[in-house]
């Protein structure tokens, strides 16, 4: 009677604790301010990327994103043009692909390549094996975007959220809150919109 | 002025957006709420059996002071979870007319896919809560209107009566949702 109140007592004990960690999980995440990991991640070229390999970069754009969602896909050029834009002032783009390929078999790291090739993406595009690191940072959709500053105390986050302000027509655009943020993290500038919100597809 | 073109949208609303079964239930419901809406701005005319609301024009739907508990679900055909739970909404709400309960589904599919996909969603599954679609790009500004807790993740789900507001970024079961339901009604 005692051993079995006792197991009933421990599998309480455990579903409590099952619990609270993924409440944890979701809960986690970096804020503005946050020193960021590195991560080791296997590019579509066939390389592990880090940002410890960048080593004139002033930052980076870590975004996580994905072949399959309408939003995603929305931004893909957009995603080009900001590499375009800030690599040669040493804020390289990073795409991380969070999505499991076991449920998303539209994710996987051969329709990567392709998709890759297809766009002619001119960033790394890496796939978050095990998806480790898209709970570190807190990512929660794709497109979602944490721009990084290089400092002596490591990467630190300086903005979270969307490209900009307008999925639908790059054209119609009103704020374009990366390009703020970059902007203003370059000229050592207050950055003013650090988080914002958007809608995008939940990682899987 | 107002009136009137309220008076538009609920006719428009009546004629697309209910079936004829609860049609008669409807109609009573539709003066009764006139007042408390405006027009939606019925972008890409004609691209959408539903009607299309910015979030102006959406806002009032989420103010309502009638005594009717509303289910505003928003969902779009390209999210998984939210197909998933799809039909406890429906049954939810055919079961709870009675207790003056309506589900509105709010479709955040994008204008290219109102004809591709939602319309034949909608119709293939004989959906029966009212759809609508909220388009309006500048989600910044109205996410963190509907709910400072909302990041942006869907599905997600209002429950809200003249007395009583909750939010939920996550998914339902039928149990779940019902038992999030029974702390408006009872």
């Amino acid at each position: 009677m005692k051993t079995i109140k006792n197991i009933g007592l421990l599998v309480l004990l455990v579903a409590l604790v099952a619990f609270s960690s993924e409440k944890f999980n979701l809960d986690t995440g970096y804020g503005i301010g946050d020193v960021a990991a590195d991560f080791s991640l296997k590019n579509v070229d066939g390389n592990t990327v880090s940002l410890a390999d960048y080593e004139e970069a002033k930052g980076f754009l870590v975004i996580f994103t994905c072949n399959t969602c309408p939003y995603a896909v929305a931004y893909e050029d957009r995603i080009i043009a900001l590499d375009a834009k800030y690599k040669s002032l040493g804020v390289p783009v990073i795409a991380v692909n969070p999505n499991n390929p076991a449920a998303k078999p539209g994710d996987s790291f051969e329709k990567m390549k392709e998709r890759a090739t297809e766009k002619g993406f001119t960033f790394p595009y890496l796939l978050d094996e095990g998806q480790k690191v898209y709970p570190q940072y807190g990512a929660t959709k794709t497109p979602h975007v944490y721009l990084l500053e290089k400092t002596d105390e490591g990467n630190i986050v300086r903005y979270i959220g969307a490209i900009d302000d307008n999925y639908q027509d790059a054209s119609q655009v009103d704020e374009r809150f990366v390009e703020n943020a970059v902007d203003a993290m370059l000229v050592g500038r207050e950055i003013e919109v650090k988080t914002t919100r958007a809608i995008g597809c939940g990682i899987k | 002025m107002r009136d009137f073109s309220g008076f538009v949208l609920l006719s428009l609303l009546f004629l697309f957006g209910c079936n004829s079964k609860t049609a008669d239930k409807k109609e009573s419901d539709i003066t009764e709420q006139s007042t408390h809406l405006e027009a939606p701005i019925l972008l890409n005319d004609g691209t959408s059996k539903f009607p299309v609301y910015d979030f102006t024009s959406f806002e009032p739907l989420l103010n309502r002071e009638d005594d009717k508990t509303y289910i505003i679900n928003f969902w779009a055909t390209w999210c998984k979870p939210c197909i998933e739970e799809m039909p406890h909404f429906e049954r939810i709400n055919a079961e709870q007319q009675e207790n003056n309960v309506e589900v509105i589904l709010v479709s955040l599919d994008m204008p290219s896919m109102w004809k591709t996909r939602l319309e034949p969603y909608v119709e293939s599954k004989g959906i029966q809560s009212r759809v609508v679609i909220l388009d309006d790009p500048k989600q910044n500004d109205w996410i963190p209107k509907i709910s400072e807790e909302w990041g942006g993740g869907i599905p997600a789900t209002l429950i809200y009566n003249k007395n009583k507001k909750s939010f939920y970024e996550r998914s339902f079961t039928y149990d779940e949702l019902n038992a999030e339901l029974q702390k408006f009604i009872n």
